[in-house]
């Protein structure tokens, strides 16, 4: 009871990357609070699956092993997690903000009528008190966020309905491991009573990887080159970049007729028109039919090792010198500052 | 194959690319008045869908449901000269300050109302908030399945409809039954633009909120052609319980807000040595643009 619930997602028999960074995050929640960090993992063939979860510092772990339950459709783990959370009436409850969390928590909120809070970049303890009637809560989780298209940061609470829900993206909080020789407890859940027929309508046909098309318009960093990149093989560090970053890859006209990037990536006045958060400008001069592509981006930073590219005057920070030894160190200070 | 009866969910939004100071209100919730209004994005790619099914299945109708202020009318209209058949607009003042919960009650009621129907399809979020999180919430309020990230409605059989998703890393294929809930994410096919007969057939469709101040003239075209009212529906039309609406109805409460300060257009040159590049990149990480 009022303890720290992490949904762990489950990929081939491993447990996600997102939930192990929830488990991290969750165990300092708990420690803070002074309650257990419980992991809930539904799926098939979970045989030994403690042994990813418990050196997270899981206290207990939940566990519903059935061939029906693997792979992921949203109404039989929906009710197992709504059965269990009403069972075991935790305070925090925590979800990756994938395509598997954010189909499942939302249900729950609404199954259980409590609040929630998408895409979570901090969570933190603390008090808060009601304005109007001084009413005081003790020990809330902050559920802070960007909204409103990344234009302000959003501190969330629930202070009347339990357990307060959140998801989180992957990437965001750090993957820790609290100690190796850590061991909790292991709980079958006892969930064939909450499910029924009703709740395996859907059927997964068919399942496989595949890339998403390029969408260069609503993302929200861009990482562009231009002819001043030089060739192919130095774009794949532009590639590096924006993964890291989680943005998309653009190029100039210049670098697409130099077939360093496809078409679909071009950005200016033949090609896209772009204005996201931040537009990391590569080896690009600048001409006016580029800059009509782009100009309306939040921040820009030019790189290039002209210092009087036309570029530098709408970009809001310079940094002149080669790209090759820029990107790289890039890369390098966003992790260790990250993580 | 039978026409289908679809209801289209969608929301009239804030253009959070165009935010100005006077954006948000001292209690934290948005200051809609402030701000163009546009049709979220994927919920244009949820009306694509729908269109593409009444092309192939006919008999098909398209109804639009909004909830909103008065001008979120608008959105009924443009989706009209899209192809939509018909609309219903959700509005009354106990609506206002809503969370997801609050919304997904709402529009779950007036969904049952618009009942008997085959699928509700929706964006999978709107980009004034990006939770994701009305669509399953209504689904789970009308105790339906639901199909969340579609990227495309392959076929739909009798009592049965194949879905393809979008995950992270790949796509899957789903086979539901019907009636169901989908969400539609941004990969699928962009939205077509007005048809040109539609955009002249509806022209002068209106809520009965835009007509209050209008000429006898248009009060009688309106008379004439019934398919030109747009339907409005307040608290009391949907029966909804006011506990469940409103700040009541919303567990979540917002804190605190702090607005992002972009930086001035003042140039700053770096150079390439490690301390400029670890300093630029903390700067960027403190101000929300990465990280």
């Amino acid at each position: 009871m009022d303890n720290v619930f992490v949904y762990c997602e489950i990929e081939e028999g491993k447990i996600a990357e997102v939930s192990l960074e929830l488990l991290s995050k969750g165990r300092s929640l708990a420690t803070r609070q002074n309650c257990s960090l419980e992991a809930v993992v539904i799926g098939s063939g979970l045989k030994d699956i403690e042994k990813q979860i418990f050196p997270y510092g899981v206290d207990v772990l939940h566990i519903a092993d059935d061939k029906r339950l693997y792979p992921y459709t949203t109404l039989p783990h929906a009710a197992i997690v709504k059965g269990l959370f009403e069972q075991e009436k935790p305070r925090i409850g925590l979800f990756g903000a994938t395509s598997v969390g954010r189909d499942l928590a939302p249900r729950i909120a609404s199954a259980l009528k409590c609040g929630l809070t998408a895409d979570c970049t901090e969570l933190e303890i603390g008090n808060h008190t009601e304005i109007k009637t001084k009413k005081e809560f003790r020990d809330l989780l902050y559920q802070i966020r960007p909204a409103f298209g990344g234009n302000i940061i959003a501190t969330i609470i629930n202070p009347e309905t339990r357990p307060q829900l959140a998801t989180v993206r992957e990437g965001v909080m750090k993957n820790e491991i609290h100690s190796t020789g850590h061991k909790g407890d292991i709980k079958e859940i006892d969930y064939q009573k909450w499910l029924s027929d009703d709740d395996f309508v859907i059927k997964v046909i068919e399942r496989h990887i595949e890339k998403s098309k390029v969408n260069i318009k609503n993302a929200g960093i861009i990482v562009a080159g231009g002819y001043g990149v030089g060739s192919k093989e130095n774009f794949k560090l532009l590639y590096e970049l924006a993964g890291v970053l989680g943005g998309e890859v653009a190029g100039s006209r210049a670098a697409v007729d130099g077939g360093f990037v496809e078409h679909e990536r071009q950005v200016g006045q033949t090609g896209v028109t772009v204005r996201p958060k931040l537009y990391i400008a590569c080896g690009i001069s600048g001409q006016i039919q580029h800059r009509a592509g782009m100009d309306q981006s939040v921040i820009i930073i030019s790189i290039n090792n002209d210092p009087g590219a036309p570029i530098n005057q709408i970009a809001d920070y310079t940094i002149v010198g080669d790209l090759t030894e820029i990107i790289p160190k890039m890369i390098k200070y966003y992790q260790k500052n990250t993580k | 194959m039978r026409g289908l009866k679809i209801i289209v969910l969608a929301k009239q939004v804030p253009d959070t690319r165009n935010v100005g100071k006077d954006a948000m209100k001292a209690d934290g919730t948005v200051n809609r008045a402030a701000l163009p209004a546009i049709f979220n994005p994927e919920d244009l790619n949820a009306l694509e869908q729908a269109l593409r099914l009444k092309d192939k299945y006919p008999g098909t109708t398209i109804t639009l449901l909004t909830m909103g202020p008065g001008r979120a009318a608008e959105i009924i209209r443009e989706a009209m000269y899209r192809g939509a058949d018909n609309g219903y607009l959700l509005t009354d003042r106990k609506f206002a300050g809503s969370d997801t919960l609050a919304t997904s009650y709402a529009l779950s009621l007036a969904i049952k109302k618009l009942s008997p129907f085959d699928l509700v399809i929706t964006g999978r979020q709107a980009i004034d908030g990006d939770t994701a999180q009305v669509g399953p919430q209504v689904a789970e309020k009308l105790d339906l399945p639901q199909i969340t990230y579609a990227e495309e409605i392959i076929s739909v059989g009798k009592k049965k409809i194949t879905v393809k998703r979008r995950l992270e890393r790949g796509v899957e294929t789903l086979e539901a039954p019907l009636p169901l809930v989908i969400t539609v994410h941004s990969s699928a096919p962009e939205c077509r633009p007005r048809h040109a007969k539609y955009t002249i057939k509806y022209k002068h469709a209106r809520s009965l909120g835009e007509l209050q101040d209008t000429s006898e003239d248009y009060l009688q075209l309106q008379k004439d052609r019934p398919y030109l009212l747009i339907n409005e529906w307040s608290v009391t039309d949907i029966d909804a319980d006011l506990e469940q609406l409103g700040l009541s109805g919303s567990p979540t409460k917002v804190k605190k807000i702090e607005n992002v300060v972009f930086t001035s257009r003042e140039t700053r040159v770096l150079s390439p040595a490690d301390d400029d590049i670890d300093n630029l990149m903390k700067e960027l990480i403190e101000g929300h643009t990465i990280g």
